[in-house]
């Protein structure tokens, strides 16, 4: 009897704990863009933030939404190709790179100048991820990596030539003042340290395409989608789970013992060394370095769900009246406290709510 | 007695050559100044001149008219402003890479800020924290803190960035080009003018120019209402066939701002008379008058803003090739020294300073008047050379008919202008053609893209007299002088050599392939078809003609020159006809057959390990 009322308090303190931290994960109410309200096309692959702009990478153009209005560049504009697959923001300068399927343009006050492997040095006109740091313009290609130069046009490009690539299907990049790593799909993990101008790489440690078998002991898996390197930790997607690694040790997550709704990921983005943001094919994920919260429309009644899961492995799922377009999220970017989520099915605008 | 006359001849004959005047070998050269641009001192008493060929900025004493002070620079100084509290002048020193930041106190340089590739000009914002330079050759901005004496950023800009100039508030920047950008084979030549915001240090706007190439100085009225920009239409998708109609070059400025209501190009030529190059924009403080001044035509052209803007804005169609349209507003021509280039009015705008790039003066005009009240001699050399009066002829209009054009129209600044031309020589729409680099000729001969000239006296002589001028030429000795000066042309510095000249492993590794006399397969490559081969000595020509497969349906024959390569980095577009747009389209697009050098079985990185071997020579 003293064992019960133990459980069951303990049930309503798990319960109470888990109430009070879903009111702490962030919530959002969330806008949708469409073709319907002026997105070039539904399938957005990229997000970009920039102040009050936002750049929409899509299947068919990229957009410009500004001052309540979108705006759609295409080849017909100087764009590389009407698919729009990466985006990255010069913050010095103000300029937009898009990694696009038939080369890299960029964006520049109005102007596009596009660089392909006919015209440029330009490693590979199908460009999944680009990256700006200083004067260095960093892609990822389907025939290995290259930086873009922008003050003398000379490009440097990396493969299995000169760098421990075994596989150059690259596919994304994330360039740091002290590393740039990069996604090799198949290949794991590709560092490149700035000052020794030195690369290494990061694999799967038990080589097992569909099995863990040395969880925390190295990278989940091979085919990695995406890297973001924040405050010196390195956080991996691939399309078998997640990876954080500090620079000594590695965490792994998986959905069978963590929040992710699904271990086939397509982005994640760090805010800092202990959050992230994971784009999976089920949904949008957070980690707030011990919970998560998932933002999706349900999976089977595709009514707006947000469910939170504490540390301990307890749901809770939230009252929510809006969410995101789509499950199947392809990426997302920062507007201060709101969020930009690029889905297969339109781009939503996520309003923090105090 | 007739000792004695001998004796003072010989004295005077040795005078003479320990003092450097009399006549000059095709070898030597006095050290000319070739004033360009101008600043007046915050108290308005000294006018600080950019001389560009002798490296200096002399400083004058507007009172006295004397030169009172030399301070040498970088090399090729180009660009000049002041600081806004007038304490400082930055000089661009285009060939230095750098701008001379020179002490109104004490009249030194005090450093000098490094900049991009080929700085031609330079402001400050108005604060006077920043300083942006405009690139040449690396197309873009330099953006440097004035504090640290570090660039931050550069900004992408137009092809051939240029001239800068502040807006009267402070808040922008504009920039123009000297090429324009590059585009799809035989369209219209675009440019565009650069607008940077000064609070951000971003480029915020690019107001396209269309149908302009050849874009110079930029001035803005006081209010900032009024913009006008002195600027070339070309003509070069049209056979230059219709000289006599005017069908190569218009003169025109585009005006812009809030007087002008919208953008509109407005020609400076007269019906049966044109004022080639315009090149320096001064407006009256009162935004009277503009004053433009043409360096082909030796002219500074007044043109009354009103009257400008009345016939503008009474115009329903674009009237840039309408050169009846000039009577309209056009109010004076005033004759100056050669080649003037920038124009500057006194404050209380009395005075209009014009330099005079090839005397080495700065005539002093009565805007009141529109006459000539002064000349201030710089104090060059007073002899004129056979390589001076070579430059001379190359700038000068007034052999085309009716002063169209001169060789520096195509070569600007003696270099090239981005653009093909349907010469027509070669028939209408046969044998469109590149324009080539002329720097460093020497050695490099025949000359045109089929090889057809064998010597400049050809090239420059009676072809050009036939085919392009379509008026007087060249007298014998005018020929013989402008071969002078066309072979003095120096090959500017190379910038992705490394100081020390050595390769990078990069270069090293396109330079193998460059030299390389079998395939990867280890299958011989035909002497003719090994890049070495054609591109071999000096100048890397054989200087014989060959058929690299790059000749189209409209060519008369598929044999080219082979055209030297020192400083190909630079001169865009490329192969005979400009038809590549980058180097790599050469390889890429143009040489399916292996025809132009075996480069198929290259790889990317080989390919560009080659191109980056290219840029050096």
């Amino acid at each position: 009897m003293r064992t019960r009322t133990y459980s069951i308090a303990l049930f309503f303190i798990a319960s109470f704990s888990c109430l009070l931290l879903s009111q702490d994960m962030p919530r959002y109410r969330w806008q949708n863009f469409t073709t319907a309200n002026g997105l070039p096309n539904d399938h957005v692959y990229s997000v970009l933030v920039d102040g009050s702009r936002i750049w929409a990478g899509t299947d068919n153009g990229l957009g410009l939404f500004e001052g309540g209005k979108w705006k759609v560049f295409r080849p017909s504009d100087g764009l590389a190709h009407q698919a729009v697959l990466s985006l990255a923001l010069d913050k010095r300068t103000g300029d937009v790179w898009a990694a696009t399927l038939g080369g890299l343009s960029r964006i520049s006050a109005g102007r596009i100048d596009s660089f392909t492997q006919l015209n440029s040095g330009l490693p590979n006109d199908v460009v999944y991820g680009v990256g700006v740091l200083g004067d260095y313009v960093w892609v990822a290609t389907a025939a290995g990596g290259g930086r873009l130069n922008t003050r003398t046009n000379q490009w440097s490009l990396y493969n299995e030539r000169n760098t421990p690539m075994y596989e150059i299907w690259t596919y994304a990049v994330c360039p740091a003042p002290d590393k740039v790593y990069y996604a090799v799909w198949g290949g794991g993990v590709l560092e490149y340290d700035v000052q020794t101008q030195r690369w290494k790489d990061y694999n799967d440690p038990d080589g097992e395409t569909e099995m863990v078998v040395l969880k925390d002991q190295g990278l989940i898996h091979e085919i990695t989608t995406s890297v973001s390197y924040v405050d010196k930790v390195l956080w991996v997607a691939t399309y078998f789970g997640a990876s954080r690694y500090d620079g000594r040790y590695w965490h792994n997550f998986l959905t069978k013992d963590s929040g992710l709704p699904s271990n086939f990921l397509n982005q994640v983005k760090a805010v800092d060394a202990n959050r992230a943001w994971f784009s999976t094919d089920k949904g949008l994920a957070y980690y707030d370095g011990a919970n998560w919260s998932i933002y999706r429309p349900a999976l089977d009644t595709h009514k707006p769900e947000m469910l939170v899961r504490d540390a301990a492995g307890n749901i809770t799922n939230v009252a929510v009246d809006t969410a995101p377009a789509h499950n199947y999220i392809l990426g997302v970017d920062f507007q201060g406290d709101d969020l930009w989520v690029a889905t297969a099915e339109g781009l939503s605008h996520g309003t923090r709510q105090k | 007695m007739r000792a004695r006359l001998q004796l003072a001849l010989v004295i005077g004959l040795l005078l003479a050559a320990v003092l450097g005047i009399g006549a000059w070998s095709a070898g030597e050269d006095a050290r000319y100044l070739n004033p360009v641009e101008m600043a007046q001192s915050a108290d308005g008493r000294s006018l600080y001149v950019v001389c560009e060929k002798s490296d200096e900025l002399r400083v004058v004493d507007i009172a006295s008219g004397k030169v009172i002070k030399q301070i040498a620079v970088g090399h090729v100084p180009t660009g000049i402003s002041l600081s806004p509290d007038g304490k400082q002048i930055y000089v661009a020193n285009s060939w230095s890479d750098n701008v001379s930041v020179i002490d109104t106190s004490t009249l030194s340089v005090a450093r000098s800020v490094p900049a991009g590739f080929e700085p031609i000009s330079a402001v400050s914002d108005l604060e006077g924290r920043t300083l942006y330079t405009a690139n040449r050759l690396s197309n873009d901005i330099s953006v440097i803190d004035l504090a640290s004496g570090k660039e931050t950023k550069r900004l992408v800009a137009g092809r051939g960035a240029s001239y800068l100039t502040l807006s009267p508030d402070g808040k922008q920047i504009y920039c123009t080009h000297i090429y324009p950008n590059i585009g799809k084979f035989r369209t219209p030549p675009e440019s565009e003018i650069t607008v940077i915001d000064t609070a951000t240090q971003d480029v915020i706007e690019r107001n396209p120019l269309h149908n302009v190439a050849g874009v110079f100085h930029l001035a803005s009225s006081n209010d900032g209402k009024l913009s006008v920009v002195a600027q070339l239409k070309p003509k070069n998708l049209i056979p230059l066939a219709h000289v006599e109609h005017g069908w190569a070059f218009v003169d025109t400025l585009t005006i812009f701002g809030e007087d002008a209501g919208q953008t509109v190009q407005v020609p400076i030529d007269e019906l049966e008379r044109y004022f080639a190059r315009p090149f320096g924009v001064a407006i009256s403080p009162d935004k009277s008058k503009i004053f433009v001044s043409s360096g082909g035509a030796g002219i500074v052209t007044v043109i009354d803003s009103q009257r400008l803007l009345t016939f503008a804005r009474s115009q329903h169609q674009p009237f840039a090739n309408d050169l009846s349209a000039s009577a309209n507003y056009v109010v004076a021509r005033i004759p100056v020294g050669p080649d003037p280039r920038g124009v500057l009015l006194s404050s209380d705008g009395k005075r209009l300073y014009v330099a005079n790039r090839l005397s080495d003066a700065i005539d002093v005009i009565d805007t009141d008047k529109n006459e000539i009240v002064q000349s201030l001699d710089l104090g060059g050399p007073q002899i004129i050379s056979a390589n001076r009066r070579g430059e001379r002829l190359f700038y000068n209009a007034k052999f085309a008919f009716q002063g169209q054009f001169s060789c520096a129209n195509c070569h600007l600044d003696s270099t090239f202008d981005g653009m093909n031309w349907d010469l027509e020589p070669d028939g209408f729409g046969k044998d469109v053609v590149d324009n080539r680099s002329i720097e460093d000729l020497s050695g490099t001969e025949p000359f045109k893209w089929n090889g057809g000239n064998p010597n400049l006296q050809t090239e420059c002589g009676p072809r050009t007299e036939k085919f392009f001028y379509r008026s007087q030429s060249y007298n014998e000795q005018e020929l013989a002088d402008l071969d002078t000066y066309i072979f003095s042309i120096p090959l500017r510095p190379n910038r992705y050599r490394l100081p020390d000249g050595q390769l990078t492993p990069q270069q090293e590794r396109g330079k193998a392939i460059f030299e390389r006399t079998v395939t990867k397969a280890r299958k011989p490559i035909p002497e003719s078809n090994q890049c070495a081969f054609c591109h071999s000595g000096p100048k890397y020509t054989n200087r014989q003609l060959a058929d690299v497969g790059s000749g189209k349906a409209i060519d008369r024959s598929s044999l080219i020159d082979t055209p030297h390569l020192p400083d190909i980095a630079y001169s865009a577009p490329y192969l005979h006809d400009g038809s590549a747009r980058s180097m790599e389209e050469i390889w890429t697009v143009f040489n399916p057959h292996d025809t132009h050098g075996v480069t198929n079985d290259l790889t990317k990185d080989e390919l560009n390990d080659l191109i980056e071997y290219l840029r050096t020579l």
